[in-house]
C-alpha cells in the first residue's frame, strides 16, 4: 500500500489542505516512511478481536431535554473572522 | 394483501417500471438539541440557538439529549421495527460552511432501528406494504443563505445539532402516487407518535427521493438521488420527471450515471448537483466523544407499552366497531386531529351519522376556507350537540345543514340557533294534516295520478314539507300522508 | 532568585494558609522568575496582571478564612485548556488571537479552589509531538543543559512548556495533557513528576482536542505529593464529558506516604528485552530494588502485545485528529486566508494555520480513514488497542502496578530528531501503550544520565487506582532523593 503523488493530492484535497506543489512528493515519502512503520500491524492476528469503542467501561451518559444553553451569538460572533448581524460570513458557496 | 397490478410507463421502446425508495429526514420533537442544551425552536433570531457545542468550539464536547433517543425508539415501534439494543455513533467527516465540526454525528454501521413495515392505503383501495431498511439518529446541519450579498454566503447555526431520524425506505414503490402516498402515511405515524411534527414547510421533514428505471421485472437499474423534496406535491412531480428523463437517455441510447440531483420547484425539473458531484469520502468512524448506545429492553417495553393506538388500529376499529366503511375508516384515521375531531364527535351517538357529517360537511366547509381540522369554526362538541338535536328530533337532517351553515358563521350552539330562528321541527300532526289537505286540495291531478304511480308520494312529501318551511318532521309527514291516501301499492 | 520559587507546592499552601507569606508576594516571585526565563520561551502567553489580580483575591480569602485548598498557588496552564478571556493557541497559528469565551472544567476546578493563573504555557501544535519544537511560537528550551554543554537541549513534549516551567521554578505546578506520554515524557526529561490519569477521571470539557480517545489531563510538579495535591482539585465528573465517570475523588496526598508494604510490582518482561540502553536498564533496576527494599514484590508480567502499542497509536492518534481539527476552517474563529472560493479559503486557511507535522498527521489520518484503508489501518489498530487492554487486564490479575521506565533516554539537542518522524515517534514507546488501554501513569524523576541529564521511572496502574501509583511513587522519591535541580544559567546570560 504505497502513497503516490495522486493519493497525497487526492488525501490533501479531502482534508482541505493546500499543498504546493512542490510538497508532494516529499510528502510521499513521509507518508510511506510512517506506512512502512505501521504496517508491522499487519503480522499481529486479529481474527475474532473485536474492535476497541472505548476504553471506559460505562453507560452512554444521558442529558435530559431541557434548554439548558444558547442565546449568545454575540459572544459567537467575538472570535469570527468575519461576522454581520449575528451571521457567521463566509465567500459565496455555490450549490 | 392484493398482486399490484403493474404500474409502467410507456417508452417509445416499451414499458418501464420505476422502482422508487425514500430517505426521510425527519426532526425529531424535542426541545433541545440531540447533543446540546441549545433550543429546537423555529425561527429564532440568527445564531441565537447556538450552544459552543453546536457552533464546534475548541475542546467542546456532546451529551446525548435522552428524549431524542426516547423517540427514535418510539417511532421504530411504531414502525413495527427491530429496536437495536446496541447502537454507535459515527462521525462522517466532510467540509461545508453549515457543518461547523467539519463532521456530522450519524448512525452508520449500527443504527438503533433496524428493518420495519409501513403499510400504505392507495387512492383506489388497495393496500402496499413497504419495507423500512433503517431509522439512525443524527445532527442536522446549519443554514447557509446565498441570496443576501454578491460575494459572501451568511451562516445560521440555529438548526445546527437538531436531532433528525433518518429513516430510509426499501426499494419498495413503483409509482409517484404510491410514493406519496408513502411519505403521507409516514408523516401520519410520526404525528401519532408525537416524534415529528411532520411540518414540511419549515424543515421537519424532508425527503431524498432515489429513482430509477428498469424493465418490468428486470434488473435494477442505475438510481438517482433526487435531494431535499420537500412536499407531498413535490415528491411526485420529481419522480414523474426523474423517470421520464431517465426513460429517455436510455432509449436515446445513453446509460444513468450514478448522481445526486437537484428538484428545482420552479420549473419542476432535476438538475445536477456539480458541487457534489466531486468523490465523497465521508471517512466514517465510531465518534470517540461518545460511548456505544446500549439501550435496556425494559426500556423499551415501556415505550411500547405508552405507545398510543395507531393508523392501522385506529381504521380497523372504526370499521369493527363504528360499522365505518373501510374507505370511510381510513380517511377519519388518517390523520390524528382528524380521528380525534371524530372520535369527540362519535362518543355516545350514532357513530355512521358522526361520519358522514365530519365527512361530508365539515370537510366541506374546511376544503372552502382551506382549513385544518384543528382551526374548524366548529368543534367537535358543537358538531355533537347539532347530530343530538337530529336524533331527538328537535330538527331534521336538512334544517341541520342550514343551521351547521349558521354555526360556521356565528360559531353559536346549536340549539340556540334553532331556538332563535324558530327551526324547531313541527311534530304537531295537527298542523302537518292541515298541510296536507291543503295540498290535496290544490293538487287533485297528482292525487289521482299517485293510484298509478305510487312512488309520487315522494313528491307529496317534498310539497308538504316545503308548506311547513322545512321544519314538518319527515317522518311524521310520510306517515300521515299514507294515512290520508289511503294504502298505496308498493310493488 | 527568592527562595519562594523554590517552596514545593504543599510547602507554599501550608505557608500560605499559615499565613507566613501572602499570595500576591508568591505571585509576583514567579511572575518575576517567568520574565528573567523568557529565553526558556515556556510561555506563549503571560497573564501578570491576572495572576495579581487573582493573587489579591486569595489574599483576601485567606484573611477571611474561607481558603480554598489551593488558596494563593500560582500555576501554569497547558495552552491547550480554554481560558475565559485569555488567549488559547494550541500553540497553532490558526488559533493565534483565539479568546474563548468559557473555561475549561479543569482549569474552572483550579480557580475555584483557589488557584492562580501564572500564563499559558508553550507546547507541540495541537500537542502533537514529542519535543515542543512544531510550536509556531518557537520550541521551548530546556532548562537542563548537559554538564558543561551549552547545546540548547529539548524539553520534551508535548507539555514542554509545562515541564520547563515547573523545573525552572516558574510555577509551583502545572496542568498539562497527555495522549501517547505528553505528560510523562517531558516531566521526565525535565526531571520532575507528572502523571496522567486514568481515561475519564479529568473533564476534556474544554480543552482543545487532539485524540478523543487517548486525551487525558493531568497535573505536573516537581514532588509526588504536589502531584497528588493538584490531582484532587482537578479531577471531577464533569455532566458535559460523556467520557467523564462519576467515581469518587480520594484524597490522594494521604497516600504519597502509605508506603509500599505488601504491593506487587510488575515488570514486563517483553519490555524488558527491547533494545533498551544500559543507562536505563540500570535505573530500571533501581527502581525495582528501591521498591522491594521498601516492602513490596516483584514479579514478572506479560504485556505480549505491548510492542505493537506505538505504530497502532500512530494510526488511532492521528484518525482522530484529522477529524478533530476539521472545525478550524476560518469560518468561526482563528485564522482566515481567503481564497477565490470556499474550498480555497479552506485550504489556504488550513495549510498557512497548521504546521508541517500538523499538516502531516491530520493527511496520515485522514489517508487511514479513507475508502478502502479503514478496515486495514484503522480498524485492525483499534483491535489491538483490545489486545493490549486484555494485556493489561490479564498482568494486573498478578500485580497492583507496574514499573518501566519512562523514555528510552533523555533530552536531545534541539534539532537532533527533526527529520525523521518515526526516530520522533519512538520517544513514547514506553508512554502511549497506557494512553491506549486509558489507564493511569505517572513519571517520577529516578536518577541522572553520566552528563547530568534527569530520567523517569513510569508507574502503571489499575484503572481509577491512582492512589497505589501515588504510594508507589512517593516510595521511589524517597529512595531516589532526586535533588537536581537546573542551574540558572537563563537569568544570567
Amino acid at each position: 500500500m504505497s502513497v503516490d503523488a495522486d493519493t497525497v493530492r487526492r488525501v490533501a484535497k479531502l482534508a482541505r489542505i493546500a499543498l504546493e506543489e512542490g510538497r508532494v512528493q516529499p510528502m510521499a515519502e513521509e507518508l510511506n516512511g510512517i506506512l512502512t512503520w505501521v504496517e508491522q500491524l499487519n503480522a499481529v492476528d486479529v481474527a475474532g478481536v473485536p474492535p476497541m469503542t472505548s476504553v471506559v467501561k460505562a453507560d452512554l451518559k444521558r442529558r435530559a431535554d431541557r434548554v439548558s444553553d444558547g442565546g449568545y451569538a454575540e459572544d459567537l460572533m467575538k472570535n469570527a473572522p468575519l461576522a454581520e448581524d449575528h451571521f457567521f460570513v463566509v465567500p459565496k458557496v455555490v450549490e | 394483501m392484493s398482486e399490484r397490478p403493474a404500474k409502467t410507463i410507456e417508452g417509445v421502446t416499451g414499458a418501464w417500471e420505476i422502482v422508487i425508495g425514500l430517505e426521510v429526514h425527519a426532526q425529531v420533537s424535542s426541545k433541545s438539541k440531540l447533543f446540546s442544551g441549545a433550543s429546537t425552536t423555529f425561527g429564532g433570531e440568527p445564531n441565537a440557538q447556538v450552544s459552543l457545542v453546536d457552533a464546534a468550539m475548541p475542546g467542546m464536547l456532546p451529551v446525548i439529549n435522552e428524549f431524542c433517543v426516547e423517540q427514535a425508539v418510539r417511532t421504530g415501534l411504531g414502525l413495527a421495527a427491530q429496536i437495536n439494543l446496541h447502537s454507535v455513533f459515527d462521525r462522517k467527516n466532510y467540509f461545508y460552511p453549515d457543518l461547523p465540526a467539519g463532521y456530522q454525528i450519524s448512525q452508520y454501521k449500527q443504527p438503533i432501528v433496524g428493518e420495519g413495515t409501513v403499510l400504505v392505503d392507495l387512492p383506489k383501495g388497495e393496500t402496499i406494504a413497504v419495507g423500512i431498511e433503517r431509522l439512525h439518529l443524527e445532527q442536522d446541519a446549519g443554514k447557509s443563505l446565498h441570496d443576501q450579498h454578491p460575494s459572501y454566503s451568511y451562516v445560521d447555526l440555529n438548526r445546527s445539532g437538531i436531532a433528525l431520524m433518518e429513516i430510509v425506505s426499501k426499494p419498495d414503490m413503483r409509482s409517484a402516487e404510491e410514493a406519496a402516498a408513502y411519505l403521507k402515511k409516514l408523516r401520519a405515524l410520526l404525528r401519532y407518535l408525537g416524534t415529528c411534527d411532520g411540518n414540511m414547510e419549515e424543515g421537519s421533514m424532508r425527503a431524498d427521493v432515489n429513482v430509477s428505471v428498469r424493465r418490468p421485472g428486470g434488473p435494477l437499474g442505475t438510481r438517482c438521488e433526487i435531494k431535499n423534496v420537500n412536499s407531498m406535491r413535490f415528491v411526485a412531480q420529481a419522480i414523474e420527471y426523474e423517470a421520464r428523463r431517465q426513460v429517455d437517455i436510455i432509449e436515446g441510447g445513453g446509460a444513468i450515471h450514478q448522481e445526486t440531483r437537484l428538484f428545482d420547484a420552479k420549473k419542476g425539473e432535476t438538475r445536477s448537483m456539480r458541487s457534489k458531484e466531486e468523490a465523497h469520502d465521508y471517512r466514517y468512524f465510531p465518534d470517540p466523544d461518545l460511548l456505544p448506545l446500549e439501550l435496556d429492553p425494559q426500556w423499551i417495553e415501556t415505550i411500547r407499552e405508552s405507545l398510543p393506538e395507531l393508523p392501522d388500529a385506529k381504521k380497523a376499529r372504526f370499521i369493527e366497531a363504528y360499522g365505518l366503511s373501510p374507505y370511510d375508516a381510513g380517511v377519519l384515521a388518517g390523520e390524528i386531529e382528524t380521528a380525534a375531531y371524530f372520535e369527540a364527535v362519535a362518543e355516545g351517538r350514532d357513530a355512521k351519522l358522526a361520519a358522514n357529517w365530519v365527512m361530508g360537511e365539515l370537510f366541506g366547509v374546511l376544503n372552502r376556507e382551506g382549513l385544518d381540522i384543528e382551526a374548524s369554526p366548529v368543534k367537535p362538541e358543537r358538531l355533537g350537540a347539532l347530530i343530538d338535536l337530529i336524533a331527538d328530533e328537535t330538527i331534521s337532517g336538512r334544517i341541520a345543514k342550514d343551521v351547521f351553515a349558521i354555526m360556521c358563521e356565528t360559531g353559536e350552539e346549536p340549539a340556540a340557533i334553532v331556538e332563535a330562528k324558530g327551526l324547531r321541527q313541527v311534530t304537531d300532526t295537527g298542523a302537518i294534516t292541515a298541510a296536507i289537505e291543503a295540498v290535496i286540495a290544490a293538487n287533485p291531478g297528482q292525487v289521482e295520478a299517485l293510484k298509478k304511480k305510487p312512488k309520487l308520494i315522494g313528491w307529496f312529501v317534498g310539497q308538504v314539507m316545503a308548506k311547513t318551511g322545512g321544519k314538518a318532521n319527515p317522518q311524521a309527514v310520510n306517515a300521515l300522508l299514507k294515512e290520508r291516501l289511503g294504502p298505496l301499492d308498493e310493488g | 532568585m527568592s527562595t519562594l520559587t523554590d517552596l514545593t507546592l504543599a510547602e507554599a499552601r501550608d505557608k500560605l494558609k499559615a499565613r507566613e507569606i501572602s499570595a500576591r508576594e508568591l505571585t509576583d516571585a514567579h511572575l518575576t522568575a517567568i520574565e528573567k526565563a523568557r529565553p526558556l520561551n515556556a510561555f506563549i502567553t503571560e497573564t501578570p496582571e491576572k495572576a495579581r489580580a487573582m493573587a489579591d483575591q486569595a489574599d483576601k480569602r485567606l484573611a477571611e478564612g474561607v481558603a480554598g485548598p489551593l488558596e494563593g498557588v500560582p500555576l501554569a496552564i497547558k495552552d491547550l485548556f480554554c481560558t475565559e478571556g485569555v488567549q488559547t493557541t494550541a500553540a497553532s497559528h490558526i488559533l493565534q488571537g483565539f479568546v474563548p469565551t468559557y473555561e475549561s472544567t479543569v482549569t474552572k476546578n483550579l480557580w475555584h479552589a483557589g488557584a492562580v493563573l501564572l500564563g499559558k504555557t508553550n507546547l507541540d501544535e495541537f500537542a502533537m509531538g514529542s519535543s515542543n519544537e512544531t510550536s509556531y511560537f518557537g520550541p521551548v528550551i530546556s532548562p537542563w543543559r548537559r554538564t558543561g554543554d551549552p547545546t540548547p537541549l529539548v524539553p520534551g513534549g508535548s507539555s514542554g512548556g509545562s515541564a520547563a516551567a515547573v523545573a525552572a521554578g516558574l510555577a509551583l505546578g502545572a496542568t498539562g495533557t497527555d495522549t501517547g506520554g505528553s505528560i510523562r515524557q517531558p516531566a521526565a526529561v525535565a526531571g520532575i513528576c507528572g502523571l496522567k490519569p486514568t481515561y475519564g477521571r479529568c473533564s476534556r470539557w474544554g480543552i482543545v482536542a487532539f485524540a478523543s480517545s487517548l486525551d487525558q489531563a493531568g497535573p505536573m510538579a516537581r514532588t509526588v505529593g504536589d502531584c497528588a495535591i493538584l490531582l484532587k482539585a482537578m479531577a471531577s465528573h464533569d455532566a458535559k464529558d460523556s467520557t467523564s465517570l462519576n467515581v469518587g475523588v480520594p484524597d490522594y496526598e494521604k497516600s504519597v506516604r502509605a508506603g509500599v508494604k505488601g504491593l506487587r510490582i510488575g515488570i514486563p518482561k517483553e519490555v524488558r528485552g527491547e533494545g533498551l540502553s544500559a543507562e536505563i536498564a540500570a535505573l530500571w533496576d533501581k527502581g525495582a530494588e528501591w521498591l522491594k527494599a521498601q516492602g513490596a514484590e516483584i514479579v514478572e508480567v506479560s504485556l505480549k502485545h505491548a510492542h505493537h502499542a506505538l505504530p497502532a497509536y500512530y494510526i488511532v492518534a492521528p484518525a482522530e485528529a484529522s477529524s478533530n481539527l476539521a472545525r478550524y476552517d476560518g469560518v468561526r474563529y482563528g485564522l482566515r486566508v481567503p481564497g477565490d472560493d470556499i474550498t480555497q479559503t479552506y485550504e489556504n486557511t488550513r495549510a498557512a494555520g497548521f504546521g508541517r507535522e500538523v499538516q502531516r498527521r491530520i493527511l496520515i489520518g485522514t489517508y487511514v480513514l479513507s475508502a478502502g484503508y479503514y478496515d486495514a489501518y484503522y480498524l485492525r489498530a483499534q483491535k489491538i488497542r483490545t489486545l493490549i487492554a486484555r494485556d493489561f487486564e490479564e498482568a494486573f490479575k498478578g500485580c497492583d502496578l507496574i514499573l518501566t521506565p519512562t523514555t528510552p533516554g533523555p533530552a536531545f539537542a534541539i534539532g537532533a530528531k527533526t527529520s525523521d518522524p518515526v526516530e520522533m515517534y519512538l520517544n513514547d514507546v514506553f508512554t502511549v501503550t497506557v494512553n491506549l488501554a486509558g489507564l493511569p501513569g505517572m513519571s517520577v524523576p529516578a536518577g541522572l544520565t553520566g552528563d547530568g541529564l534527569p530520567l523517569g521511572l513510569q508507574l502503571i496502574g489499575k484503572p481509577f487506582d491512582e492512589e497505589t501509583i501515588f504510594r508507589a511513587a512517593g516510595a521511589i522519591e524517597e529512595a531516589a532523593q532526586f535533588t537536581a535541580r537546573p542551574g540558572d544559567w537563563w537569568s544570567t546570560s
